[in-house]
């Protein structure tokens, strides 16, 4: 497996420390006038999305992960697994509910996800920044509360749960950051 | 285009104010067959016909020979070269102003640091600047007597204040320990809000400086460094004229840099000559050009400050 030594060492680099995937998110270079250098990085889990703070020394190395990244469409879910398509080549890959985690809740058929690889095998799967839901349940709004600052819950047709404001119907469709969790807008009135 | 502007005014006022006191600018060869050897700073090696050569990490051999053929006291504008710096204070290629003042020590020459960064940059506090031992920065800041301590009492210190410990910590000497407390912890404390002169460094760090016993009898370096707003700007010393020493020195740092895994370096025989034959007492000091003017405009990155950036 090829390393990198410290003086490759820099922000965007995909690492592996004890066995798992990290990405090189900070990386600063101390040095004395006179002594020893020092490079000060922050990484972030690839899995786990852990942050770590380590120090290293000229001379030191780091091993390189085997880490890809690729946009795959998702196809369904089986109760176990979840499947997806690479749009070109048609290879399908697959993750386990632990994998996908809180994702799950804004998956709709053929989006396109950013799917990490990490030695062959995907490892974790991230949404579009923005998706578009339809509302499937929520109360009325109450009357003359249509500026927004108030909100109420919501559940979308993939089953997330969010706050929207009052003025939202059931089958509206409304575009959410998947970042947040956050409703950004209405899309189609119902 | 602004930052050209204050660039070439700095320059200016330098040259005025070294004018005036009958410091004389001189300009030395970069390019070098010896070095001086330092244990963590490498030159940039090339070829130049078919002879090896380095790009200098600083002008300091060449200017001590013109000290010791009878210059005077001296400064220059030099561009330096160290392989690997690369950060927001770092540049593999900087702009050093180094000067040499004879008949001067460290005290007296601290004096002059000072009233030359006045100069330059009036926005840096009116207050003295202060001066502490590198004992009392140490001690005060993170309750370690450097000169009385182990590697197991830095690491527990490391640990306490939640530095991470690198993991080839237990491999390096005492001084690379306390220079990991120093630039992970105690540095950005440094000259905040009043300018500050480090001195009397451990021997073991004194590099081209002479050393003396302090009153409790420790053996210390003639050497300071200015912090100025947690900024290292520059390092000085009274200036060792003892060829013996020197080479000693330089092969011990050889020795340092072999244990590292470093190439051992050429040593500056030319300079060891030069103090051989005679270097008037004298103190000398560098100073980042580049982080002066970082310092005087609140510049994050070397690279603000220099005309163009690093290719």
């Amino acid at each position: 497996m090829a390393s990198y030594s410290t003086s490759d060492f820099r922000k965007g680099l995909k690492v592996q420390l004890d066995r798992e995937p990290y990405l090189i998110i900070e990386m600063e270079f101390m040095k004395p006038g006179k002594g020893q250098a020092v490079y000060k990085c922050k990484f972030r889990n690839l899995i786990s999305g852990r942050i770590l703070d380590k120090n290293y020394r000229s001379g030191d190395s780091i091993e390189a992960a085997d880490v890809t990244e690729q946009s795959v469409q998702y196809l369904y879910q089986d109760g176990t697994y979840f499947h997806f398509m690479d749009p070109e080549s048609y290879e399908q890959y697959e993750l386990t509910k632990e994998q996908i985690g809180d994702v799950a809740k804004w998956l709709v058929e053929e989006m396109v996800c950013e799917v990490v690889f990490w030695d062959g095998s995907a490892i974790t799967v991230t949404p579009p920044a923005h998706v578009e839901l339809k509302v499937t349940y929520t109360e009325p709004g109450a009357k003359g509360n249509s500026t927004g600052n108030v909100q109420k819950p919501a559940t979308l047709h993939t089953g997330a749960e969010i706050m929207v404001p009052t003025f939202i119907n059931l089958d509206d469709v409304v575009r959410i950051d998947t970042r947040t969790g956050e409703y950004v807008e209405r899309v189609t009135k119902s | 285009m602004t930052m050209l502007r204050l660039r070439a005014d700095l320059l200016a006022n330098a040259r005025r104010f070294f004018a005036a006191r009958d410091v004389l600018e001189v300009d030395t060869p970069i390019l070098g067959q010896g070095v001086v050897v330092e244990s963590a700073i490498d030159p940039i090696s090339c070829r130049v016909g078919s002879q090896d050569r380095h790009l200098l990490c600083s002008p300091e051999g060449p200017m001590k020979r013109l000290l010791a053929a009878g210059s005077g006291s001296i400064y220059q504008f030099a561009h330096a070269f160290r392989d690997g710096e690369v950060g927001r204070r770092h540049s593999p290629e900087f702009t050093l102003l180094e000067w040499y003042r004879v008949g001067f020590d460290h005290h007296a020459l601290m004096g002059e640091v000072e009233e030359f960064v006045r100069a330059l940059v009036p926005s840096v506090s009116d207050a003295p600047f202060e001066r502490r031992t590198y004992r009392s920065v140490f001690v005060e800041s993170v309750g370690i007597d450097p000169f009385d301590t182990s590697l197991a009492e830095v690491r527990a210190a490391c640990e306490r204040l939640s530095v991470p410990v690198p993991a080839t910590f237990d491999a390096g000497t005492l001084d690379d320990a306390l220079d990991l407390l120093l630039v992970s912890h105690i540095e950005s404390g440094l000259g905040t809000p009043t300018s500050l002169f480090v001195h009397d460094y451990p021997a073991s760090q004194a590099a081209l400086a002479q050393l003396r016993n302090d009153r409790d009898g420790r053996c210390v370096a003639k050497r300071f460094e200015l912090y100025i707003a947690g900024v290292e700007l520059a390092n000085g010393y009274h200036e060792l004229g003892d060829g013996v020493e020197q080479r000693r020195r330089f092969e011990q740092a050889n020795r340092d840099r072999e244990a590292r895994g470093r190439p051992t370096l050429p040593i500056d025989e030319p300079l060891l000559a030069a103090l051989d034959a005679g270097l008037p007492a004298c103190a000398g000091v560098a100073l980042g050009f580049d982080r002066l003017l970082m310092v005087a405009t609140g510049a994050e990155h070397i690279d603000d400050v220099r005309g163009l950036p690093l290719e």
